[in-house]
C-alpha cells in the first residue's frame, strides 16, 4: 500500500475486456470498501461504449482518496481477467504487489487475422519481471458452475484474503447483491466466490 | 487552510449518508436538489448518464431532445419560462449548440440556466479533444470546473444560484475524470423553487441588430462583475504548503493530481475558473519562487496569467493533449526543479518492473452479431467506392477486417462530405461510387439537412441508413425513431422510409433490407451504386445490446467440412476465432494460406450472418451436433 499525507492507500487494479464484467467488480469492490468506512474512488478506463475493446477500473480506499487514478507503480493488486491484458497493465503493479490472472485467453481481430501475435505465455513473461502471479482458469471454473458470467465472482474471490478487510464481508457483499436483484443465482456465486479463493490459493 | 477530510476509515459518516456516486449522478442529483425543473440533452460519451440520472427524478422533466442545439433551446425556453433548466452534452455537442448558447448570453435567464458540457480529455470517445472553456472567454460566460463527485454535486446547486444572481447561462466544465468517476457523495433534499412564469420583454428577448446591440454593454459588465466575484467566492482559495519552491494553479480535477503529487505545495484551487481570479493568483505568485499552471488542456489560464504580467511555466513543462495524472506531474516538476525524477518514494522497482511491455492493440470489435457486421462486409466487396462515414458504432468499419469507411469527421458529415466527394471528385476519380454510411439517431441529430442537400444538388450518392433503434454507441438510448421515450414509455415513432421520401428521396431509389440477408443486401447496393442519383438503403435490424434483440440457437464449425477458406473472418464477428493456420503448395505451384476456424457458441447468439459466407456449409446450428453426440 501506498503511503501518502492522506494515509495509507489501497490501490486495485482490475484490467481485461469490454463485456467481461470488469466493471460490476469494481463496482462490487467499491460498495464493499465504503461499506467499512473507507473514502473511495473508482474510475474507468473504457473505450468506447463498446465491446471487445480494453477495459480497466481503478479502484482506490483508504482514510482519504485524492486522485482517482492509480499512480503508475503504485497497484497493490491487478486483477486480470485475460491474460494478455494482465500482461499489459503489469507495469502498474508496485513491487511485491501481486496479480490475479484469469488463463482464459481471448485473441481479438487484429490477433485472429494474424495482424498481431499474442505473447506465447503472458503470465511467463509477468513472473520473469519478478511478479508474484497467482493464475488458474476463471473461464473453466465458471463454465463447470454452469455460468461463464461468473468469472468476475471468481476473480473477486481469488483477491478476497489480500484485502484489509475479512474476506467473508466481500462475499457476503456480493451475496447480498444477488439476493437482491437475482436470488436464484446466490449459491452458485458462492460456489464461485470459494473456488476463486481455492484456486488462488493454490497457485 | 486544507480541508479536513470530511469522511474516514477511522471516523466514518453513517453508511446511509454517504452515496457512492459518478460525478454524472452527482450533477443530475445536484440539479434536482437545486429545483431544477426541465433537463435535457443528446446521448453523448462521457456525458450521457447526466440526463439518464435526472430522468429518475419523477418531478423533474426530462428528455432525449434531437440534438444538442435543441436541447439547450428547449432549456432556454424553460429558463425563460421562469423555471431551474439544465443540458448536457459532450464537447462537440457544444459545438452544435453554440448557436444558441452565444446569443442567449445578451438575454440572460429567468430561472437559472446551467450548461454542463463533458469534456473527453484523453479522448476515450471522441473525434477530437477540444477544451469547452473555451465558451466561457467566447460567451462572456461564467465556467465551473468540480474536482470530484462532490464538488460537481456542490457546484451544480451553486450554479443555479449564481446562473439567477448575475443573470447569466452557467457553463459547468466537466471531463471524462469527473464524469465517470464514481465517489463519496454526501447529499441533501430538493428545494422547490416557485416558477416566477414568463415575463414578456421584446427588447430583451427578441435579439434583432438593434436589441442585441443594446443588450452587449449590459453583458460586458457582467462580465466584469462576475471578475470581482471570482476573487471574493469560495470556489477559488489558497490553500498553504511548505514547500515555496513550486505554486500551483489548478481547475478542476487537476486540484487533486497536484495534491497527490506535491502535497506540500502551495496552490491556488479553481473552482470558478473564468473568469479567473487573477489577484488571488498574483498573490499566490508572490509567496513562491516559480508558478506553474496545470491545466487541461489549453493554456488558457497560463496564457491570461501571463498577459497579466504574472511570470508563470505551464504548457513549456506539460503536455499540451491527455490527462495530466499524478504520474505525469511528478517527473516534470522534478526535473525543473532538477531533482532526480525517481518514480516514487516506495522501495526501489527492479528495472524489469519498469520495462514497457509489448502487446497487440485491443481496439473496441462490433459486438457478436451487430447488424451493421453483414454491411461492412457487403462494402469491403465492393470495389472502386469512396465511403464516408459518420459517428456512430458503425465508425469501426474503418477497421479491420473490413476496411470500408474513408472519413468521419463530425455527427452527419457523412452526408455533406459524399456531397463534396461527388461534386469535386478528379478526372481519376470519375468511377468512383460514392456512398454514405450513417445511423438512425446521426441521421436525425444531424443528418436530415445533408440528405436534403444531396437532394436538392443532385448528388450520386448511396446512402446507407443503418437503422438499429438506439443510440448504440452510449449504451443503447431511445431517440424519435424507436417509438419510446427517455422512460421507456410509448412515444411518437418516426418512420425513416417516409421521412427520406418527404426529403426528396424518390420512392423507387429507396429500399428497406433487413441486413442479416447479405445476398438482398448485396443485390440493393450493387444495383444502387450503378444508378446516377441519391439512394437510400435503410437496414431494419436491431442493436444486439438492447432489448429488442432476440439471440437464437447458436452455430458451431463442422472441422470436417471447414476448408480453411477463411471468408467468414471476412465478416468480422468476434465470435469466430481462428483455430490453426496451415500453409499448403498447390500441384500448380502457387502457396495458399488456409485459415481453420471455431465459432465460440456461448457467445453466438444465430444471427445466421456467417453461414451465407461459408461455401462448403460448414457452419451448421450446434443442435445438429448435440443430436450426433459430437460437438465440436
Amino acid at each position: 500500500m501506498s503511503t501518502s499525507a492522506a494515509g495509507r492507500i489501497t490501490n486495485i487494479l482490475v484490467a481485461g475486456i469490454g463485456g467481461q464484467g470488469v466493471m460490476t467488480a469494481a463496482e462490487v469492490l467499491s460498495q464493499t470498501a465504503l461499506s467499512q468506512g473507507y473514502d473511495v474512488k473508482k474510475t474507468e478506463v473504457a473505450g468506447m461504449a463498446q465491446r471487445g475493446g480494453v477495459v480497466t477500473s481503478h479502484v482506490r480506499f483508504g482514510r482519504r482518496v485524492l486522485s482517482p487514478a492509480i499512480p503508475h507503480g503504485e497497484a497493490d493488486i491487478l486483477v486480470g481477467f485475460e491474460p494478455a491484458e494482465a500482461l499489459r497493465w503489469c507495469g502498474q503493479l508496485r513491487h511485491g504487489g501481486v496479480a490475479m490472472v484469469n488463463r482464459l485467453r481471448q485473441e481479438p481481430p487484429v490477433v485472429t487475422l494474424g495482424l498481431f501475435p499474442y505473447p506465447d505465455d503472458p503470465v511467463a513473461e509477468m513472473r520473469a519481471r519478478g511478479i508474484e502471479v497467482h493464475a488458474f482458469d476463471a473461464g473453466a471454473i465458471a463454465r463447470g458452475l454452469g455460468n461463464s458470467k461468473l468469472v468476475n465472482t471468481v476473480m473477486l474471490g481469488a483477491i478476497a484474503d489480500y484485502l484489509p478487510f475479512p474476506a467473508e464481508i466481500l462475499k457476503e457483499a456480493i451475496l447480498a447483491r444477488f439476493r437482491e436483484r437475482k436470488p436464484a443465482l446466490v449459491a452458485v456465486n458462492e460456489q464461485a466466490f470459494e473456488a476463486g479463493r481455492a484456486a488462488q490459493a493454490a497457485t | 487552510m486544507r480541508r479536513d477530510p470530511a469522511l474516514s476509515a477511522v471516523n466514518p459518516l453513517p453508511q446511509s449518508e454517504r452515496r457512492f456516486m459518478s460525478g454524472n449522478e452527482a450533477v443530475a442529483r445536484g440539479a434536482w436538489e437545486a429545483g431544477c425543473r426541465v433537463a435535457a440533452a443528446y446521448p453523448g460519451t462521457p456525458a450521457t448518464e447526466i440526463l439518464e440520472y435526472a430522468a429518475t427524478y419523477a418531478d423533474l422533466y426530462s428528455e432525449w431532445s434531437v440534438n444538442e442545439k435543441v436541447a439547450l433551446e428547449v432549456t432556454i425556453g424553460a429558463s425563460l419560462a421562469g423555471s431551474r433548466a439544465l443540458c448536457a452534452m459532450k464537447h462537440v455537442g457544444l459545438n452544435v449548440a453554440s448557436d444558441a448558447l452565444m446569443t442567449q448570453t445578451l438575454i440572460g435567464v429567468g430561472g437559472g440556466l446551467v450548461v454542463a458540457v463533458a469534456d473527453d480529455v484523453g479522448l476515450s470517445s471522441s473525434q477530437n479533444e477540444q477544451d469547452s472553456r473555451h465558451w466561457g472567454r467566447f460567451a462572456h460566460l461564467p465556467v465551473l470546473e468540480p474536482a470530484d463527485a462532490q464538488e460537481a454535486y456542490e457546484m451544480t446547486r451553486e450554479a443555479f444560484a449564481l446562473s439567477e444572481q448575475f443573470d447569466t447561462p452557467v457553463i459547468l466544465r466537466l471531463t471524462t475524470r469527473i464524469c465517470h468517476v464514481k465517489g463519496v457523495v454526501v447529499a441533501g433534499e430538493r428545494e422547490e423553487r416557485p416558477v416566477k412564469g414568463f415575463q414578456k420583454n421584446p427588447a430583451r428577448m427578441v435579439m434583432t441588430p438593434m436589441n442585441a446591440g443594446r443588450r452587449i454593454p449590459l453583458m460586458l459588465a457582467r462580465e466584469a462583475q462576475l471578475r470581482a466575484f471570482a476573487e471574493v467566492t469560495d470556489l477559488n482559495r489558497i490553500e498553504d504548503g511548505q514547500d515555496k519552491r513550486v505554486g500551483f494553479v489548478t481547475s478542476g480535477p487537476t486540484y487533486l493530481h497536484v495534491l497527490e503529487a506535491f502535497p506540500e505545495a502551495p496552490l491556488v484551487k479553481l473552482g470558478f475558473s473564468y473568469p479567473p481570479p487573477l489577484g488571488l493568483i498574483r498573490a499566490l505568485a508572490e509567496q513562491v519562487e516559480q508558478l506553474v499552471v496545470v491545466e487541461e488542456v489549453e493554456p488558457l489560464l497560463e496564457q491570461e496569467i501571463r498577459a497579466a504580467g504574472i511570470p508563470v511555466l505551464g504548457k513549456d513543462l506539460l503536455p499540451r493533449m491527455g490527462e495530466l495524472a499524478p504520474h505525469i506531474l511528478r517527473p516534470v516538476i522534478r526535473a525543473f526543479l532538477g531533482e532526480p525524477a525517481a518514480l516514487e518514494p516506495t522501495p526501489k522497482r527492479p528495472l524489469a518492473f519498469t520495462t514497457p511491455v509489448q502487446v497487440f492493440p485491443r481496439p473496441p470489435t462490433m459486438c457478436v452479431a451487430c447488424p451493421h457486421l453483414g454491411i461492412y462486409y457487403c462494402l469491403s466487396k465492393i470495389k472502386n467506392t469512396q465511403i464516408a462515414g459518420d459517428i456512430g458504432c458503425y465508425t469501426l468499419g474503418a477497421g479491420h477486417p473490413w476496411n470500408a469507411l474513408d472519413t468521419c469527421i463530425s455527427m452527419g458529415a457523412s452526408m455533406g462530405v459524399a456531397l463534396g466527394l461527388d461534386k469535386g471528385r478528379s478526372e481519376a476519380d470519375k468511377d468512383k461510387r460514392v456512398l454514405a454510411v450513417i445511423g438512425d439517431s446521426t441521421f436525425l441529430h444531424m443528418g436530415m439537412q445533408g440528405l436534403l442537400d444531396i437532394v436538392y444538388n443532385r448528388g450520386n450518392v448511396t446512402i446507407l441508413l443503418l437503422d438499429n433503434s438506439a443510440v448504440g454507441m452510449t449504451g443503447g438510448q431511445e431517440h424519435p425513431g424507436t417509438g419510446r421515450d427517455i422512460h421507456g414509455l410509448e412515444a411518437p415513432k418516426i418512420n425513416f422510409r417516409k421521412l427520406v421520401e418527404a426529403l426528396g428521396v424518390k420512392p423507387e431509389r429507396v429500399h428497406e433490407v433487413n441486413p442479416y440477408e447479405l445476398p438482398v443486401l448485396f443485390k440493393a447496393l450493387r444495383e444502387e451504386v450503378k444508378v446516377e442519383d441519391t439512394s437510400v438503403i435503410i437496414t431494419n435490424q436491431p442493436c444486439v445490446l438492447t432489448e429488442r434483440y432476440r439471440n437464437k440457437p447458436p452455430y458451431a464449425v463442422d472441422e470436417e467440412k471447414c476448408t480453411g477458406c477463411s471468408n467468414c473472418l471476412a465478416v468480422g464477428c468476434p465470435a469466430i476465432a481462428v483455430t490453426r493456420r496451415e500453409t499448403v503448395v498447390k500441384p500448380n505451384g502457387t502457396v495458399k494460406e488456409l485459415t481453420f476456424v471455431a465459432i465460440d457458441s456461448a457467445a453466438c447468439t444465430g444471427c445466421d450472418l456467417c453461414p451465407g459466407t461459408c461455401g462448403p456449409e460448414a457452419i451448421l446450428p450446434l443442435a445438429v451436433f448435440d443430436r450426433a453426440g459430437a460437438r465440436p
